[in-house]
C-alpha cells in the first residue's frame, strides 16, 4: 500500500475537524500527526479548544463561534504541507523503564471470569491465544518479543492518561492480535493490553477490549500526585514517550509497590532525541541506540 | 454552608460547564448532561452560567440544608418537596436552615439538576468541580454523591437575586418520547455500503436502557457496512478502524448493530468507525431522552449545525438579558 499524500480532512459534527493521515498503522504516519499537533499549538490560535493527536490521525476540537471552520481547516492544510515538505523529522524526548509483572496472577483471574462469549479462544490464557496467532512457540517466546524492542506512545486517551504504544520494529515483526470479541466490563488497573498491533497500559480500573498480558507495577495516573514523576501533572505519559518494558518477577513486583506506596518511586527515565529517518532506515540498530540511553543511568 | 445528604439519590454528581482542554490526555470534557436545562436553574438563582449544580438521575437525593439556601430545580418533570409539600420546578425556592428536600418518581427523561444561590462550592480540579468517576476526579472525592457527605454551598455574589422567578413555559425544554435528532454525516460515514447509510438515515431507533453519562445505545435494524480489506493495525471486523479520537456526540456502530452516541463522559478514542456526529444544538436533546425514546436521525451541513447552534446561543442571551 502505497502511503497517503495528502491526508483526509472530515468534521465530527460542528466542533470537530478530524484529519486522517492514513488509514493504516505507520510510524510515518504517527509523526506527521504529531508533528501537526504540535506546529498549531504553536500557533495559539483563538478558538481553538483542544488538539488530540492519534496514531494516524488527528482531532481538533474548536469554539466555531471564535473560529471559522474553513479557517481552521486552511491553517491545518497548510501546516499538513509545512509538516510533509520538511526534511527535519527528529522529536526530542524521552526513553522511560516500565516494569511489568508478566503472566501474573492479578490479570489471569480477570482473563477467567471472561472467556466464554468473550474471548475468540475460551481455554488457555490471552498469553497462549497471542502466541498461537503470530506462530510463536508459546507464551515466553511472546514475552520475549514483546520487552525485548522498544515502544512509542503513538496516541493517549480512551480513559485518563492510557497510552496506546507501537513497537519499534519492522513490519514484519509486528505482533498482531484480535481484541476480545465483546468487550470485558472489568480490567484491573495497570494491565498491560493487546489490541490490533498496538499495546496498552490501562490507567485505571473498568471496560476494556485488548487481550491481557501483565501488569506495570507503578501508576500513569495519580489524580493525587504524590510521587515526584506527578508532580507537574497526573498524567505521566506524552506522545511521543519511548517505553523500554521491563520483565519483572513477583518479588520484584512486591518491592516497587512498597516504594510507590512510600512515595518514593521514580521511573527509570533519560532524554533521547527520536529520529525517525534513522529509526526507519535500521530499525534494529536504531532500537539498541535508543536503549543505551537507559543504560547510563 | 452546606446540604447534608441523607440519602444519595442514583447516581447525582456534582457537574458545571465541563473539563475543557484535557482531553488530549484521555478526559473527558464531562459537565452537566444537560447544559440548557442546568443553566436555567442557575439562572433562576443569581448565579453565573459556569456555576456547578447537583446532577440527579432517576431518583434524586434527600438533602436537609444546614443553611439558609436558594434552590431551584429544572430538567426532567418530578415532583419536588420541601418539609413534604410539593414545591413548582423552574421556579426560585428559599429554604431555611433545617429544610429537607426530596424529589419524587420522575415523569420523564433521567436527570434533573438542583443550583443554589452561591453554587456548589467543591474544589476545581484542572479547571472544573465536573465529577469523573473512572478518573476519580472533581465533585466530591471524584464520585457520587454518598448518605453523610456534606457538601459545600459557595457565597453567592454581591447582586443578589434577579428579577426572574420562574422560567416561561416556552422555555422550559421538552421532554418527549418521540425524537428528531440532528447530525452531520462524515468521519467514517464511506465505510457504511449505501444501504447502510440509508438504514441509518430512514430507521427508527428506540434507545434502549444502555444510556448513561458515557453512550446512549440504540437498537434498531443494524447497519451494513462496505466489503473491504481492512487496514494495517485497525482490526477485523469492518467496523474497526486504527484507534482514533472520537469526536464528542459522534456515532459508533460496533459490529453495526447497535448505535451509540457518546455523550459528556465519553471515552476520548478508540477503535470503532464513528459514521456521523450529533450537532452541538442538539446534545441536550439527546441528554433528555429516556430509554423507549423513538429516534430519528436526520442528516445536516456544517450551515444548518451552525445555524441552531446560533438560535441556541440567541435564545441564552435573552434568557440572561
Amino acid at each position: 500500500m502505497t502511503p497517503q499524500t495528502t491526508a483526509r480532512y472530515t468534521w465530527g459534527g460542528d466542533e470537530f475537524l478530524f484529519v486522517e493521515i492514513a488509514e493504516g498503522m505507520s510510524l510515518e504516519a504517527n509523526f506527521i500527526s504529531n508533528s501537526i499537533a504540535n506546529a498549531l499549538e504553536a500557533r495559539a490560535l483563538a478558538g481553538i479548544v483542544d488538539i488530540c493527536p492519534a496514531n494516524a490521525s488527528l482531532l481538533v476540537r474548536f469554539d466555531p463561534d471564535k473560529l471559522a471552520w474553513q479557517e481552521l481547516e486552511r491553517v491545518v492544510h497548510a501546516l499538513e504541507d509545512e509538516v510533509r515538505a520538511s526534511t527535519e523529522k527528529v522529536l526530542e524526548t524521552r526513553i522511560i523503564e516500565i516494569p511489568v509483572w508478566y503472566n501474573d496472577p492479578y490479570t489471569n483471574e480477570t482473563v477467567a471470569r471472561f472467556r466464554e462469549g468473550y474471548h475468540q479462544r475460551p481455554e488457555g490464557n490471552d498469553l497462549d491465544y497471542a502466541a498461537e496467532v503470530n506462530g510463536l512457540a508459546d507464551a515466553e517466546e511472546f514475552i520475549k518479543r514483546h520487552h525485548e524492542s522498544p515502544w512509542l506512545v503513538s496516541m493517549v486517551g480512551f480513559v485518563a492518561g492510557l497510552p496506546f504504544l507501537y513497537q519499534l520494529v519492522e513490519r514484519e515483526q509486528q505482533l498482531e492480535v484480535p481484541k476480545y470479541l465483546s468487550p470485558r466490563t472489568d480490567t484491573p488497573p495497570l494491565t498491560v493490553g493487546y489490541g490490533g498491533c498496538f499495546s496498552c497500559i490501562y490507567s485505571v480500573r473498568g471496560a476494556g477490549g485488548y487481550q491481557m498480558f501483565g501488569v506495570a507495577a507503578a501508576p500513569i495516573f495519580d489524580p493525587t500526585q504524590a510521587l515526584e514523576d506527578f508532580s507537574d501533572f497526573m498524567i505521566f505519559f506524552k506522545p511521543g514517550d519511548i517505553v523500554k518494558f521491563k520483565p519483572i518477577d513477583e518479588t520484584e513486583y512486591r518491592r516497587i509497590r512498597t516504594e510507590v506506596d512510600a512515595g518514593t518511586f521514580r521511573y527509570r527515565q533519560a532524554p533521547i532525541t527520536f529520529d525517525l529517518k534513522a529509526a526507519l532506515a535500521d530499525p534494529d540498530g536504531y532500537k539498541l541506540s535508543l536503549l543505551e540511553a537507559l543504560n547510563g543511568i | 454552608m452546606a446540604f447534608d445528604i441523607l440519602e444519595p439519590g442514583l447516581a447525582t454528581t456534582v457537574q458545571d460547564e465541563g473539563r475543557i482542554g484535557y482531553y488530549r490526555f484521555g478526559l473527558p470534557q464531562g459537565g452537566s448532561m444537560d447544559q440548557y436545562s442546568a443553566s436555567l436553574a442557575n439562572r433562576l438563582v443569581g448565579n453565573t452560567v459556569a456555576e456547578a449544580v447537583l446532577e440527579c438521575t432517576y431518583i434524586g437525593p434527600k438533602i436537609v440544608t444546614t443553611t439558609d439556601a436558594v434552590i431551584a430545580v429544572t430538567g426532567a418533570p418530578v415532583d419536588v418537596f420541601v418539609n413534604g409539600e410539593i414545591v413548582p420546578e423552574y421556579e426560585r425556592i428559599a429554604l431555611v436552615t433545617g429544610d429537607e428536600l426530596k424529589f419524587g418518581v420522575i415523569k420523564g427523561g433521567t436527570k434533573y439538576f438542583i443550583a443554589v444561590h452561591g453554587g456548589i462550592d467543591v474544589p476545581e480540579v484542572l479547571g472544573s468541580r465536573s465529577t469523573y468517576p473512572i478518573g476519580a476526579i472533581g465533585g466530591v472525592e471524584g464520585r457520587a454523591l454518598k448518605a453523610g457527605d456534606l457538601v459545600p454551598v459557595g457565597v453567592g455574589r454581591d447582586n443578589g437575586l434577579p428579577e426572574l422567578r420562574a422560567i416561561a413555559l416556552e422555555d422550559r425544554p421538552v421532554f418527549s418520547k418521540d425524537v428528531t435528532v440532528r447530525v452531520m454525516l462524515g468521519l467514517y460515514d464511506q465505510n457504511l455500503s449505501a444501504k447502510g447509510l440509508e438504514t441509518l438515515l430512514n430507521s427508527e431507533w428506540v434507545l434502549t436502557p444502555v444510556a448513561d453519562r458515557m453512550g446512549l445505545r440504540y437498537s434498531g435494524p443494524g447497519v451494513e457496512w462496505k466489503e473491504r480489506e481492512q487496514p494495517f493495525g485497525a482490526g477485523q471486523d469492518p467496523s474497526n478502524i486504527v484507534d482514533a479520537g472520537y469526536a464528542v456526540g459522534s456515532i459508533q456502530i460496533p459490529g453495526g448493530t447497535q448505535p451509540i452516541i457518546l455523550h459528556r463522559d465519553a471515552v476520548s478514542g478508540g477503535g470503532y468507525a464513528m459514521v456521523a456526529t450529533v450537532i452541538s444544538a442538539d446534545m441536550d436533546l439527546v441528554a433528555r431522552c429516556a430509554p423507549g425514546t423513538k429516534t430519528h436521525f436526520v442528516a445536516v451541513t456544517m450551515e444548518q449545525a451552525l445555524e441552531a447552534r446560533h438560535e441556541n446561543t440567541a435564545r441564552a442571551a435573552r434568557i440572561w438579558s
